[in-house]
């Protein structure tokens, strides 16, 4: 297995406008092998992956595959080099048919015509081959997002490439969809395909991967045999110094009374098909209520459902002891609803904007157009909050999208802060953010909830989860299966015994 | 300098350089303005006087520009809203009377103020892509003022006081440069001093955020099409006014096109977001001294569409940061400024 | 070595599959027919073949341009030149051949290559400039209607050239149009061989898939390792063509050239193709959804004529409101595809 490594790259550096994603970072990968790529949100692993297929360029470093330097300009170079791509989100066109999308660029021909009846046939061979069923000539669209991901990873496997990326492949997949992919995975690495394996799964990491290359804040960590770095140390690598600062802050939430006995948010039977199944679940005041569960077990999809931002289809929700209709993002931000969405960048920030008039939209909107904020009260409230959470920098006029991922939560959190909501809901706060601001936000969330504040918390962090909650709502399938609220069950131990005792009963 | 002046610097710098040339062919006289029989005159002031139309449906369509939309029936509203002025005062006796005129012109605001809001409303709440939306009653709109005039051309009498809103002046100045300015002045002072500009820029430059932040994005999305259709109509008064007639089939002919460009060279990026309003006057400017400058020149006047193609391929392509990149190259010492963006994001189709 | 097989049945059905897809075609079919129908049952004559026929004469040029539009509209973009494209090369023919004395089939082939050309140049200002398709091709349409008028601000007629006859020379069927048969002159084969290779070209090439992927997700189609450049710049010089193509149909239909011709041909095709089911915003359409759209156009216009009292701009309205009805029901199927996908 240790023959001469088919790709190996060296001093690896890439700047994006003022942020350098990565930083002199080496890579060796040797035929055969499965190679994870272990590392934090935003530690460069993704960057690294798409200067190795081509679709960044490096801007320093070199590159060899097979022991000759080569530079990608596309995808497609790579590709045609022996280099293919399973990404986290499904890079298929759904329109075409699964047989199609198997064999987009070299489909089987006659003469100069796609002869469709033999792409079928290799289509219907290829996935029998790996293990799934499928109606190869349905369009794309007409099958399950994980199914998709299934045919992305057969596509990548048929090009019969040297090396083979996955990157996030099973974020999507069930447990019998990830034993098919992991199958298929060992049965490439005895043909001798070398694999790049990227995943936030550690089970399977240590389940599948024979060598680990760990990246911190763009840099590189180191590289391990997988059998040689047990599991808290390889934490301790991909966390750096982090843990500790974080330990600070240790309970101060769970650590002060709720006093409250009515709920100030009360959800009954709330659900909406296909996305989440009915659930009751209360908040009161002053109170953190953690959601725990892997990705795609439905946490974003409950909070979304009190904070209006879906329309549930069955159920009611409470507010402040009065039943709540016609919920929309509107009418929960004048109730005092506030919720900062899992996506800065999609469904949270206005990037043309400036730091001050995100702040203000809230606010604003609650107003209506016609009645505007005085300047001069605006100014203030800006200047307050910038320093109060210590946004850098403290420029109220720049474009928000010029602001690193940590500061831009800020300007998030305090665009609601700014209308003083009773309950603030938090998805992935801190997720791909610098220590600094992760720790000033858990801080935060502490602080808001001493002062009567309920807050709803969704983290796929589950240290931060049990660090920060009064109770854990916890979720498999789509589905809330339990809710923690004694001192003695709050911990990931626990959560993670719960999930996996849930999926035992199925 | 500040993102505002920025902006302005390049459409500035064209006008001023478009008038020069003018100067240079017919003198001093192109710029300053003169006053025969109580009427301020002079060859830019009537450029300015022409454009008024084009620059009431530049600045509704600034608006549904920032909101990340476009409306392609603007000129077909343009024709609708002329037919229905002067199909309805021809229909009368006596053409100068007040009240006609007055509802006359009434009623052609509010259809198309209702077209307007149609097209907000099916991009709104049905979801309809804007080009396509509007593509509908780009189509059929030119049909429908077609159908108002019964396919002639309604002749309002010269006497008739509804062709001063085209012909006449007000303290020598004359109507249309009036009802422009006043129209820009209402739209910069309900953008600017409430806080519609702020929530509008936020729909265009990211709708889904807006709607979770609270906005009534939808409203505000039918207000600012009620608003371009209003000004779509306002324009084919003016226009109809200064010809006396209205011509359903080459009314505002390609004024849509017209708009949009003015927008584009005024700054405004065609994918929603911050909008420049002074930006969208200076682009009407621009396109109107064009014309005049090819006769000035010496050209023929069939030159005009041509350096309106030119026109329109150099801003296309200054706008682009990948032809910037492209060109600067050579000139850049470091490779990591020439070296194109990330490509995270695909422009939404 | 997998120990069991993952079974997934087709379950939604969206835009793109099943029977859902032909749903916009098939309304359009049963519109023609309806219209059709209608026109039998109302007016002496109108069920003569050469109706139908003189459908693929008068409509041969639009058909034309309508196809290169489906490549451009499939691929997610749009190109408005179309019908300044088409004027130019009208008018280049008679300048070439009329003026220049340049000998006339030397002169199609210059102008073919000509709108080739100037399509692969704009798709590549799109593509490598990130420039949107409704800006870059607004520059074709100014830009050809200026060359056109400059050339010449009134007509020119290709009489005298013997050349531009060719067109027109028909073939007959069946016998005479009195004895119940049709006629239909070259250039209607010639737009039928257009939609055949342009059928061919899109169903059963690899370039044709390409453009329904492009036009699915530009994005992943470049991640897939699809040529998409090559993609993206073909359709416009795909439009280029069909565009310089129809000039020349229309040169040998009137055998002169109007400056004036083909104002707001674009919008005509840019209709006919979401009549025909295309979908707008790309990814989704046939090549024979366009010929029914052309139909439409064509027959409503003829029904128009038929009539007699009615006037000419109802045909635009009648297009306006079917076009409303169309986009309508793509947008209502799309979002009951999207409801049951969650």
């Amino acid at each position: 297995m240790s023959d001469d490594p088919i790709v190996q790259m060296t001093g690896i550096r890439k700047d994006f406008t003022g942020v350098r994603a990565l930083d002199g970072v080496d890579f060796t990968l040797r035929p055969g092998e499965i190679h994870a790529i272990m590392g934090e949100n935003g530690a460069g692993k993704s960057t690294l992956i798409k200067v190795l297929t081509g679709v960044h360029t490096p801007d320093a470093g070199d590159i060899l595959l097979d022991g000759k330097s080569v530079r990608f300009h596309s995808p497609g170079a790579a590709q045609s080099a022996g280099i293919s791509t399973v990404y986290q989100e499904v890079n298929l066109t759904d329109n075409l048919s699964v047989a199609e999308n198997l064999f987009a660029g070299r489909e089987p021909r006659l003469g100069p015509f796609i002869n469709f009846r033999a792409m079928r046939r290799k289509a219907k061979a290829l996935l029998d081959d790996i293990g799934i069923d499928l109606n190869v000539a349905a369009p794309l669209s007409s099958y399950s997002i994980a199914m998709q991901q299934l045919v992305a990873i057969a596509r990548a496997v048929d090009i019969e490439s040297k090396v083979l990326i996955l990157d996030e492949p099973t974020s999507s997949l069930d447990r019998d969809e990830v034993a098919v992919l992991l199958g298929v995975m060992r049965r490439l690495a005895e043909q001798g395909t070398a694999m790049v394996f990227i995943s936030h799964f550690l089970e399977q990491v240590y389940d599948i991967s024979d060598r680990m290359t760990v990246l911190r804040n763009g840099k590189l960590v180191g590289e391990w045999s997988t059998a040689d770095l047990p599991e808290n140390e390889l934490i301790g690598h991909m966390l750096g110094r982090e843990a500790v600062v974080l330990e600070q802050i240790e309970r101060t939430a769970a650590a002060h009374q709720v006093e409250d006995e009515t709920p100030l948010v009360s959800a009954t039977g709330l659900g909406r098909k296909g996305s989440i199944a009915p659930y009751d679940l209360d908040v009161r005041r002053g109170e953190v209520v953690g959601l725990a569960g892997l990705l795609g077990s439905g946490r974003t999809e409950t909070i979304r459902l009190i904070a209006g931002a879906d329309r549930a289809d069955s159920g009611s929700l409470a507010f402040d002891g009065a039943k709540v209709g016609g919920h929309n993002p509107r009418t929960a931000s004048a109730r005092g609803i506030a919720y900062c969405p899992e996506n800065r960048k999609t469904e949270g920030l206005v990037g043309d904007l400036t730091v001050a008039e995100n702040m203000i939209l809230a606010m604003q909107a609650s107003r209506g157009w016609a009645r505007t904020i005085p300047v001069a009260r605006r100014d203030k409230l800006v200047a307050e909050f910038i320093e109060k959470l210590d946004i850098r920098p403290a420029n109220p006029d720049m474009p928000v999208k010029n602001l690193s991922g940590g500061n831009q939560q800020k300007v998030l959190l305090a665009r609601w802060m700014l209308i003083e909501p009773k309950l603030l809901i938090l998805d992935e706060p801190t997720r791909g953010i610098d220590v600094g601001a992760k720790a000033d936000i858990q801080k935060l969330v502490a602080e808001l909830s001493a002062d009567g504040m309920a807050v709803l918390f969704v983290s796929a962090e589950l240290d931060e989860v049990t660090r920060l909650s009064d109770r854990i709502a916890v979720l498999r399938d789509r589905e809330l299966i339990a809710v923690l609220e004694s001192e003695a069950d709050m911990t990931t131990e626990k959560i993670v015994d719960t999930i996996v005792a849930k999926g035992g009963e199925r | 300098m500040n993102p505002y002046a920025k902006r302005l610097m390049w459409p500035v710098l064209i006008l001023v350089a478009l008038i020069v040339v003018n100067i240079a062919a017919t003198g001093i006289d192109f710029i300053v303005p003169s006053v025969n029989d109580g009427r301020l005159g002079g060859a830019f002031v009537n450029i300015l006087r022409r454009s008024a139309p084009l620059m009431l449906i530049a600045l509704g369509m600034t608006l549904v520009i920032a909101t990340k939309g476009i409306d392609l029936s603007v000129g077909a509203v343009y024709a609708i809203g002329a037919a229905i002025a002067c199909q309805m005062i021809i229909g009368q006796e006596d053409q100068s009377a007040a009240g006609l005129i007055f509802s006359a012109v009434a009623l052609a605001l509010i259809v198309t103020a209702v077209i307007g809001a149609w097209n907000g409303t099916m991009v709104a709440y049905f979801g309809i892509q804007p080009i396509v939306a509007t593509l509908i009653l780009m189509i059929a709109g030119r049909g429908i003022a077609q159908l108002i005039t019964g396919g002639q051309i309604p002749k309002v009498q010269d006497s008739s006081p509804f062709t001063q809103i085209g012909r006449g002046e007000i303290l020598t100045i004359p109507v249309p440069i009036w009802i422009a300015a006043l129209v820009f002045v209402a739209i910069a002072l309900l953008t600017r001093k409430t806080a519609l500009g702020l929530l509008l820029e936020s729909v265009g430059g990211n709708p889904e955020a807006s709607r979770l932040a609270g906005i009534r994005s939808k409203g505000i999305t039918v207000l600012v099409y009620l608003v371009c259709g209003l000004c779509a109509g306002l324009a084919g008064l003016i226009g109809a006014a200064n010809l006396g007639s209205a011509d359903a089939n080459n009314g505002g002919l390609w004024i849509e096109l017209d708009a949009i460009l003015a927008v584009v060279i005024g700054g405004t990026a065609l994918l929603g977001g911050r909008f420049y309003l002074l930006g969208t006057v200076i682009g009407v400017v621009i396109i109107g001294t064009l014309d005049d400058t090819i006769i000035n020149v010496g050209l023929s006047s069939q030159w005009q569409f041509t350096a309106k193609a030119i026109v329109v391929f150099a801003v296309a392509l200054l706008q682009s940061s990948e032809f910037r990149g492209w060109i600067l190259k050579p000139f850049k010492p470091k490779p990591e400024i020439a070296a194109p963006a990330p490509a995270e994001e695909v422009p939404a189709k | 070595m997998s120990t069991e097989t993952l079974t997934e049945r087709p379950s939604r059905s969206t835009l793109f599959d099943g029977l859902t897809r032909y749903i916009p075609i098939g309304a359009t079919v049963v519109l023609l027919l309806v219209m059709y129908l209608g026109g039998i049952a109302n007016f002496r004559n109108f069920d003569s073949p050469q109706v139908v026929a003189g459908l693929f004469i008068d409509y041969a040029p639009l058909l034309v341009i309508a196809i290169g539009m489906t490549f451009v509209i499939l691929s997610g973009g749009i190109d408005l030149s179309v019908g300044s494209v088409m004027a130019f090369s009208t008018m280049a023919c008679a300048w070439l051949t009329v003026d220049s004395g340049v000998s006339a089939p030397l002169a199609m082939v210059l102008v073919l290559a000509f709108g080739t050309l100037w399509g692969l140049l704009i798709g590549a200002v799109i593509h490598y400039f990130s420039v949107q398709p409704f800006i870059a091709t607004l520059v074709g349409l100014f830009l050809f209607r200026g060359l056109t008028l400059q050339i010449s601000d009134t007509d020119v007629s290709m009489r005298e050239v013997d050349f531009w006859q060719w067109g027109m020379t028909h073939v007959e069927f069946g016998g005479k149009v009195r004895d119940g048969g049709f006629w239909l002159p070259y250039l209607s084969f010639v737009a039928f061989a257009v939609v055949i290779v342009a059928f061919v070209v899109l169903h059963y090439t690899r370039f044709g898939r390409g453009v329904y992927a492009v036009g699915g997700s530009e994005q992943s189609a470049l991640l897939m390792g699809l040529p998409v450049a090559r993609t993206k710049i073909g359709v416009y010089a795909i439009s280029g063509f069909c565009a310089s193509l129809a000039g020349v149909l229309a040169a040998f239909a009137t055998k002169s050239a109007n400056p004036l011709a083909n104002v707001g041909a674009e919008l005509d095709a840019i209709a006919a193709v979401v009549i025909g089911g295309t979908l707008l915003t790309g990814g989704a359409g046939f090549v024979l959804g366009t010929v029914a759209g052309v139909m439409v156009w064509g027959l409503l216009n003829t029904l128009i004529a038929f009539h007699g009292g009615l006037s000419s701009w109802w045909a635009r309205i009648v297009m306006g409101v079917l076009l409303l009805a169309f986009i309508l029901l793509q947008r209502f199927l799309a979002r009951s595809g999207e409801k049951r996908r969650t």
